[in-house]
């Protein structure tokens, strides 16, 4: 049996700064999970990437992520792409510390 | 130390130039990144999990006072005012922004620093004995060599493209505190029957998804003959190394797979050759370079009476060593407080070691490859000032070689390689344990965690060994027992199935308890009871349900 198909954000970098962004609906790119557009099939998955890879001079490293869709929110599935919402476990840095 | 001549900081300023030009270039979009990644990373930035990193490179641990000085206003004017020291004797930044990296590179020129070489396949920071110079077992100051391949590595158009990267280390005293058989070229500077000065040469050590122990190809080579040496080394290896498998492309691979005698041979031969081509080095440049290294003038005073607090006799006995000169001592200073993330130095904790170091050391600071700095040349009477100093700095943590003395790679809390974190693991670890009595009593023990199979966290040649993995999405700890990384270096044994973690510290409690209940007396350390009785009594600590289950 296939495996079901879990939702999907496109996540990157930030050119400048590095920092973790997620494309969203309008076709830019935001620093919180929260706001980022969520794939719900494989075709919308493609599609998404697509899209998302048309930027090469604001992100870097654009791939897609599993989020699982909570309250209509999308939230990290794994725990690398949670700590990647949050900064670092050793200092209140990053996301955490701009929240 | 070495002290740069005109042409080495032209050669840095041109390549600050150089790279300016390229982050430019980037940032107005005429280079993609697919162009501009290998570019950053030869001039030693990544881009990590949340930020970009960069990695300066500390040539052999070696630094002086304004050295430290710039690394603490380089933190405070464009990264989090901290820096992170490194078990390659380097240091990360973890929060510089792109468009800032030329003026950090500008800034780390103007005091004889850079980040070349500290990424990619090509012969990385050569690190030392960060005791160099200082300790009492030593036959010779290893850094005038490791700066001399420093000056034969850097550039050199013959091996900027090897099937993988390459690490040489340097240790001058038979003690072994620079992990040197783990390295891909290990040099121990030795004297023949003849009292005349060579080197033992190892290669093929390394740790990593294979970890080896280096094997010994020249028991001695005469002085003048060691740059001809590693180029035939090199030689081989950049023609004969395997580039079809990253994995497989290190030099321990090609040892293994070739055999030692067959390699050995093939080395010869083209070192045989390299003697009837190549210049020997000029006299002139080794002599120069062996000035730069030449011993400070021992300040004469006599050495008072030491204080007899508890607090600063913990210290002594474990943060201090016996150095050459009998009125002076090597001070180790633990970047490890109780909790604190190993490695990690604030700016303001930089400017104290910096200032300590030009006033009581000679202007001379090292980095240890266990993330630690040291203060190579005190004299004891300016012990107590400096103790005083560095606690009100909170650096006068007395536990160097004890259980909160642990090596912690970034791992997941910044790596973007990483399949798990380490440095919370460490603090934890380290808040178990934070009675620094019952640390003493234990004696000892050194904990070695990597967030990934890439192993900078040196896990395998720990006493305890953690290597965090990804165990189908969630974070889970692999023990391995009786490593060892010294002359005697030993690959740690896996004790079996990883932890959980929020499991891995009380296992490694049970690992101590363990050990405190079978050691003979208080001589008797970890590693020396884990020789004498073997992986059985330990394993039986770490998995009690698999013993009951069994009975
Ligand atoms: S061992 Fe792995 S996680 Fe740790 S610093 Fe090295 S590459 Fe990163």
């Amino acid at each position: 049996m296939a495996r079901a198909f879990e939702p999907q954000v496109a996540t990157a970098n930030h050119l400048l700064d590095g920092d973790v962004v997620y494309f969203t609906e309008h076709g830019d790119w935001t620093r919180h999970l929260t706001e980022a557009v969520v794939a719900e099939t494989p075709d919308q998955a493609e599609t998404l990437l697509g899209a998302a890879s048309l930027f090469p001079q604001d992100v870097v490293g654009v791939y897609l992520a599993n989020v699982q869709v909570i309250d209509g929110k999308p939230e990290p599935s794994h725990f690398r792409e949670i700590f990647r919402t949050r900064g670092p476990s050793n200092y209140h840095h990053g996301k955490q510390a701009e929240a | 130390m070495y002290s740069y001549s005109n042409f080495d900081a032209d050669f840095v300023r041109s390549r600050v130039e150089e790279f300016k030009g390229q982050v430019a270039r980037r940032l107005d979009g005429s280079l993609t990144e697919d162009e501009f990644k290998p570019l950053r990373l030869m001039n030693g930035l990544y881009l990590q999990l949340h930020a970009y990193m960069l990695r300066v490179a500390i040539p052999y641990g070696t630094l002086n006072g304004a050295q430290m000085h710039q690394l603490a206003y380089i933190a405070d004017t464009w990264d989090k005012g901290y820096g992170h020291f490194t078990t390659r004797q380097n240091i990360q930044f973890n929060w510089p922004k792109l468009q800032d990296v030329p003026a950090i590179l500008d800034a780390l020129a103007d005091v004889s620093m850079h980040a070349i070489q500290t990424s990619g396949n090509c012969i990385r920071n050569v690190t030392a004995d960060h005791f160099a110079g200082a300790a009492a077992d030593e036959i010779e100051d290893p850094r005038p060599t490791a700066e001399l391949i420093r000056q034969w590595s850097t550039d050199h158009p013959e091996f900027a493209y090897l099937p993988r990267k390459f690490k040489v280390a340097v240790t001058g005293a038979p003690h072994d505190r620079a992990v040197t058989k783990a390295h891909d070229i290990g040099l121990r500077m030795v004297r023949n029957d003849a009292g005349e000065p060579g080197y033992e040469v190892v290669i093929g050590g390394g740790l990593g998804r294979t970890p080896m122990v280096g094997k010994v190809v020249r028991d001695f080579l005469p002085r003048a003959d060691l740059l001809a040496y590693l180029e035939a080394i090199l030689q081989v290896y950049n023609l004969s190394g395997r580039r079809d498998n990253k994995y497989k492309a290190r030099i321990k691979i090609l040892v293994h797979e070739t055999g030692l005698e067959e390699l050995k041979a093939k080395i010869e031969a083209v070192f045989a050759r390299n003697q009837t081509l190549l210049e020997p080095v000029d006299a002139g440049i080794v002599a120069r370079i062996a000035a730069d290294f030449a011993e400070p003038t021992w300040v004469r005073k006599p050495v008072v009476d030491l204080p007899t607090d508890v607090g600063f006799r913990a210290w002594f006995d474990t943060n201090t060593a016996a150095h050459k000169n009998p009125d002076y001592a090597i001070v180790t200073v633990s970047t490890k407080a109780i909790g604190a993330t190993p490695g990690d130095v604030t700016s303001a904790q930089m400017r104290v070691l910096a200032d300590l170091g030009e006033q009581y050391s000679h202007d001379e600071l090292r980095i240890s490859h266990e993330q630690n700095v040291i203060l190579p040349h005190v004299h004891k009477s300016d012990l107590p000032a400096v103790y005083a100093s560095l606690k009100a700095a909170g650096l006068g943590t007395s536990n160097i070689g004890l259980i909160s003395d642990i090596i912690a790679c970034p791992g997941m809390d910044y790596c973007a390689l990483a399949t798990a974190r380490s440095i919370p693991v460490a603090q934890e670890i380290s808040n178990a344990f934070e009675d620094l009595a019952v640390q003493h009593d234990i004696g000892e023990l050194k904990i070695k965690i990597s967030g990934c199979i890439n192993a900078c966290g040196h896990h395998h040649v720990g006493h305890i060994g953690i290597l965090g993995l990804d165990k189908a999405g969630v974070e889970s700890y692999q023990i391995t027992l009786g490593g060892d990384g010294t002359e005697t270096t030993t690959i740690g044994e896996r004790a079996g199935p990883g932890f959980a973690y929020d499991e891995i510290v009380p296992a490694v409690e049970r690992l101590v308890e363990a050990y405190l209940g079978l050691r003979e007396d208080e001589t008797e350390t970890f590693l020396a009871a884990y020789r004498r009785v073997g992986m059985a009594p330990f394993k039986s600590a770490l998995y009690p349900e698999v013993v009951a289950n069994a009975a």
